[in-house]
């Protein structure tokens, strides 16, 4: 669109006295400044108005939840259905947090999901420092064995898991929701691939200098690879944050519950009959991964996106 | 499982990379040390891995011949008692045709929306960055959550799809119970937590289409619909055949969704393979049953995996 007009600019408000100054360029036009076939044109439109229809469908439902946990309870039943509420209300999230700790499953969520990723990029680093820089026999074979664990479910290992998990006496404990899917596969296999790419250069000169492995693997290495490191952390945060069958299985203590688990609590208490509660707590599970979403869009996105990318 | 594709692409496994291709051949001590940093380095990621994901595997396999309740100290051994159960169950017809119509239409549904979606937003249309950004974002979504909110939405008579559904003259049915609205149901939700994701997949497939080949066929008269099936879509197969293997894995796992909208019911309908496997072990506490179960689901799974290493190897051509 805005190409089209583009030219027209400098061709109309031109004096005629300084009309040399623009000499037949608005006759002999460039192919691709040409005006498009009105079929295209009409094409355009339909695909725009398309689209627009698309993400209209596609984004309602995430308004809808927003602007339906600032109504008042009982303006969710109200019929004909309004989109606004007639005023910020937030009587939902105070009865939700009365019907369940919800400060204390916030916390719990966040704190597992910090130190969560944090400890999955910190293995992912050092297991794939360990499988390109140190020349070790039988390395193929571990790194083999990191790779093949990408094609195991985590779904197939629960019962087994819980049970081990049961006898260490680890139900109802943090370390109980968070060990068991600390070890790191994908982020291992990605930081693997990156540190193949780096100039071997400067990790012989880092040798040379003195430096040992874990101050090559701080200081050289990793200052090398950040854009690697986001992506990996930021798909652990998401992932972590909204993992649920573990942490539902494992916690039913709710002081110990993150907050997806926190859901089912509030649904078992409060069954259907009162959406309010029930979507205060849904916008607060969704709505920090949204803003992160949001901020963080390009590399959030290229972390979830890199497997199909790479191949 | 996205990875499963990559190890081709890169580097062989374990072939020097330009990293360390000119190093000095170390001598014993020095050997002795790169071996005690690698266990310190690579240890504690393999450790957990063995414990955690190997460990369990086998387990598991092992725990599908016995007949064992969760939390029970007595278990006895019966074989492929568990398969015959499983295999004869007619519990198992319904499962297993629950279970096909749901990954056929997620998956199907998925592909072909989200190539339509792809083609929109590989067009240059002003606001295609918004409606990326809106399309992509259920993907980061807790599935759980997911499924509540759009149970408020479907909610036959205070819900926004009533709502919708009244422009258009017509009547909500009764979502939550009469089938086979449910297994609809929760398919819409995957859906449309899932389209953004191939959306986007298949937006950089087209990207890399290269422009002079379709602004060709449009000069040699070929309409948009010719040039879509004999020079997209061919092109796209490498990127058509990934989304189908990785969308079919991720949906033979689906649990959240269903766990939060209708938690397999009613009357089993919306009880997938994945579904059964958490009830027959977590609510009945048929551990041992279960576990045969999952041994199924992981051959399910493994066989759609090698069904790509294959393929990958042969047919694709990349663009």
């Amino acid at each position: 669109m805005s190409l089209q007009i583009a030219p027209r600019h400098d061709a109309g408000p031109v004096p005629p006295g300084a009309s040399t100054a623009v000499p037949e360029r608005p006759a002999v036009a460039g192919p691709g400044r040409r005006r498009r076939p009105p079929r295209a044109m009409l094409l355009d439109a339909s695909g725009w108005v398309t689209m627009v229809i698309a993400t209209v469908v596609l984004g309602a439902p995430l308004v809808w939840m927003l602007l339906a946990s600032l109504k008042r309870p009982d303006e969710l039943y109200r019929l004909p259905l309004q989109w606004l509420p007639e005023a910020v209300d937030l009587t939902s999230y105070g009865n939700a947090a009365q019907t369940i700790p919800l400060g204390q499953l916030f916390l719990n969520s966040v704190g597992l999901t910090v130190v969560g990723a944090g400890l999955k990029v910190l293995l992912g680093l050092s297991c794939a420092y360990a499988l390109v820089f140190l020349d070790v026999p039988y390395r193929r074979t571990v790194f083999l064995v990191v790779i093949a664990a990408l094609m195991i479910p985590p779904q197939i290992t629960i019962i087994p898991n819980y049970t081990f998990v049961a006898s260490l006496g680890w139900l109802n404990t943090y370390q109980g929701i968070l060990v068991p899917g600390l070890a790191s596969a994908f982020g291992t296999f990605l930081f693997r691939q990156h540190f193949l790419t780096l100039p071997a250069s400067v990790l012989e000169a880092a040798e040379l200098d003195g430096a040992g492995h874990w101050r090559r693997l701080w200081r050289f290495v990793v200052p090398m690879s950040l854009p690697t490191v986001a992506a990996v952390g930021l798909v652990a945060v998401v992932t972590e944050w909204n993992d649920y069958l573990w942490p539902f299985l494992v916690v039913d203590d709710p002081r110990k519950m993150t907050l997806p688990v926190g859901l089912t609590l509030l649904q078992n208490i409060d069954g259907m009959s009162d959406w309010g509660v029930l979507l205060a707590a849904t916008v607060l599970v969704t709505l920090p991964i949204l803003l992160l979403f949001l901020v963080l869009q390009r590399r959030l996105v290229a972390g979830l996106t890199t497997g199909a990318v790479t191949g | 499982m996205t990875a499963v594709l990559a190890p081709r692409t890169g580097t062989a496994p374990g072939a020097p990379g330009p990293a360390e291709r000119r190093r000095r051949r170390p001598g014993l001590a020095r050997r002795r040390r790169a071996l005690l940093w690698f266990l310190l380095l690579a240890g504690p990621n393999v450790a957990l891995l063995l414990v955690f994901v190997y460990r369990p595997l086998l387990e598991s396999f092992y725990l599908s011949t016995m007949q064992w309740n969760l939390g029970s100290p007595v278990a006895r051994f019966v074989g492929l008692g568990n398969y015959v159960e499983w295999f004869t169950s007619p519990a198992t017809a319904q499962v297993l045709t629950t279970t096909a119509v749901f990954t056929v239409a997620t998956v199907g549904g998925a592909l072909v929306l989200g190539l339509g979606l792809a083609l929109l937003l590989d067009r240059r249309l002003p606001g295609r960055g918004l409606a990326r950004t809106v399309a992509f974002a259920p993907y980061v979504l807790s599935g759980y959550a997911v499924g509540i909110l759009w149970l408020f939405i479907f909610d036959p008579r205070y819900g926004l799809m009533s709502a919708v559904l009244g422009w258009f003259g017509a009547s909500s049915p009764q979502w939550y119970t009469a089938e086979p609205w449910p297994l609809v149901m929760i398919i819409v939700v995957y859906l449309w937590k899932n389209l953004g994701y191939v959306a986007l997949i298949y937006l950089a497939g087209l990207q890399s289409i290269p422009q002079d080949l379709r602004d060709a066929a449009a000069l040699d008269g070929a309409s948009p619909a010719r040039t879509l099936r004999s020079i997209v879509l061919p092109l796209l197969t490498p990127t058509t055949f990934f989304l189908t293997v990785t969308m079919l894995l991720a949906s033979l796992q689906s649990f959240d969704i269903i766990r939060s909208m209708t938690s397999g019911g009613p009357l089993g309908s919306t009880t997938t393979l994945m579904y059964q496997i958490y009830q027959e072990g977590f609510v009945n506490g048929r551990a041992g049953y279960a576990s045969a179960g999952a041994t199924v689901l992981f051959l399910v799974l493994l066989v759609v995996t090698a069904l790509q290493l294959r393929y990958v190897e042969k047919k694709v051509h990349y663009a």
